[in-house]
């Protein structure tokens, strides 16, 4: 117990501290996560609403590769991704082993289907009259669709947390395709394996201190903007 | 139901709330990253793939090591603790340019093979054998490494091994196979399957026996209820190499930042500084610089 009394001591001295690896390292994980969640918005918001509205011949089977993704285990898509990325592998000559780069592409195959399928679902639970009713009102259908986005909002935020989630999680992926390399590929999650492994357990506690913060105050903004939707 | 003629109003509302969160997570990112310049013109090929062994990384070293070679040479070093038996398997691969591994058998296979261009001897430390201050096995004290594992074997006491392929790892395989005992499957023999500190919290926390070099002990003691209970036989020693991968072999590896880097870990400033490292906070180094001499001198078997 004492440990981790310790451990929360050392986070806020670290904090308090001049500690430019701590705030590189969140940052970083910041900057990585973030951007693999805003790739995977861009991707899923367009696919779940076509495959949650559209119909087409293989929907359903589309759908259920979507939900099945939302489980794809972080350290089998790292190994996918590495074996890709590595200089042996068939995209090795565009460099990206190693570098943030590599993290946010095997994060966003994590986070999109989250987001597609939890955006899928949120369409799906729109009442069908609200469509009619919009194209009868003489809406294109780009409104159509921003409307019923509208609509929906506060479930596609959650989709945006449910999919932030998943990746600020994951250490399998981030490990093996960056690599854990200090001041490069080192992410908060990487970092904690690594002190633990050092035997530095008040300095893993930190960063895990640092860690659920860094989720906190994402997922407070973003439910901030969701409570403020609900009130209109 | 919907006034269609509001909701681009609520659609605003909506996305300058996002714009907000997205500014605010712009601003957090371009304050970060971009590591200083090098003091030197950037090599044609500035990127340099190193695959070590975990005990350097663990015992604090190369964080020391590698920034000084950054700034003398202008590479950037993407350092990858991976254990020697991947690191060595890197190289086959032509996914690493320059390893840093500590199993000479091995190695010298890699370097038969071709996939190697040079290997040079670095620096040692030593193989410990630590178990719990209780000593069930009764192993205090005795000089051959060897005898130690037979005793354990006898008292069916807890035994943690690595089981990663890592060149501890190896080194343990080994000194059971000279006694010729497999313990595979023994209810007393367990794999961690990871890397040395974590394997030594296990050992802790199950008051086991574990094969370890000196120096991550050394760092992990203040939390670690293990003792060094067998040091000194030769056959303990444990001895890191420096191998550049064979251009020939991966043309695409960067076959001279690896010599560079090669160059730099034997270079007498290099060695000076390594083996200086920890004895400030250890009393004793943790690594010892023992570049330009041959494994015979040493004593590798």
């Amino acid at each position: 117990m004492s440990l981790i009394w310790e451990g929360v001591l050392d986070a806020i001295r670290l904090l308090m501290g001049d500690d430019p690896e701590v705030w590189r390292i969140t940052l970083l994980s910041l900057r990585v996560s973030g951007l693999a969640t805003l790739i995977s918005l861009l991707i899923g918001l367009p696919l779940g609403t076509i495959l949650a509205l559209g119909k087409f011949p293989g929907r359903s089977f589309l759908l259920s590769l979507i939900n099945t993704g939302m489980a794809l285990p972080p350290v089998v898509v790292g190994l996918v991704v590495s074996i890709l990325l590595w200089r042996s592998g068939p995209l090795g000559s565009l460099g990206l082993i190693y570098t943030p780069a590599a993290i946010i592409v095997a994060q966003t195959i994590i986070a999109a289907p989250v987001v597609t399928g939890l955006t899928a679902v949120a369409m799906q639970q729109l009442d069908p009259r609200l469509r009619l009713q919009l194209l009868g009102l003489g809406a294109s259908r780009l409104q159509m669709v921003l409307t019923l986005w509208w609509e929906a909002r506060l479930l596609l935020l959650a989709a945006l947390m449910a999919g932030f989630g998943s990746v600020i999680s994951e250490v399998g992926a981030s490990m093996m395709v960056g690599g854990n390399i200090r001041g490069q590929t080192r992410v908060l999650t990487t970092a904690i394996v690594l002190e633990t492994g050092r035997g530095q357990f008040a300095r893993a506690i930190a960063l895990s201190v640092l860690l659920l913060a860094l989720t906190y105050i994402v997922n407070l903004a973003l439910t901030w903007i969701q409570q403020r939707g609900a009130r209109r | 139901m919907i006034q269609p003629g509001s909701f681009t109003a609520q659609l605003n509302g909506l996305l300058s709330g996002l714009l907000t969160v997205g500014l605010i997570l712009a601003l957090a990112l371009s304050a970060c990253g971009r590591t200083p310049s090098p003091a030197v013109p950037a090599p044609a090929d500035p990127i340099l793939i190193l695959a070590t062994a975990t005990g350097p990384q663990d015992a604090g070293l190369l964080d020391v090591l590698i920034p000084i070679f950054e700034k003398q040479t202008g590479y950037r070093v993407k350092t990858v603790a991976v254990g020697t038996g991947a690191a060595l398997q890197m190289a086959r691969n032509g996914n690493a340019d320059v390893l840093l591994t500590h199993a000479p058998s091995a190695e010298r296979v890699l370097m038969r093979e071709g996939w190697g261009r040079d290997r040079l001897l670095v620096m040692r430390n030593d193989y410990v054998i630590v178990g719990p201050t209780a000593d069930p096995a009764g192993i205090r004290g005795i000089p051959s490494a060897a005898d130690a594992f037979r005793r354990i074997a006898a008292a069916r006491a807890t035994f943690i091994s690595r089981g990663d392929d890592s060149g501890t790892h190896q080194t343990e395989r080994q000194l059971w196979a000279s006694i010729g005992l497999n313990p595979d499957g023994q209810a007393w023999y367990l794999e961690s399957g990871q890397g040395m500190g974590a394997t030594l919290a296990i050992a802790s926390a199950k008051s086991a026996y574990t094969l370890t070099d000196l120096s991550t002990y050394l760092v992990g003691r203040p939390h670690l209820q293990l003792e060094v209970l067998v040091e000194g036989d030769p056959v303990l020693l444990n001895v890191y190499h420096v191998i550049t991968v064979n251009p020939e072999r991966w043309p695409g590896v960067n076959y001279t930042g690896a010599r560079a880097f090669a160059r730099f870990l034997v270079d007498p400033a290099t060695q000076e500084i390594i083996g200086r490292f920890g004895v400030d906070q250890f009393g004793q180094p943790l690594f010892y610089p023992e570049a330009g001499k041959t494994e015979a001198e040493l004593g590798v078997p």
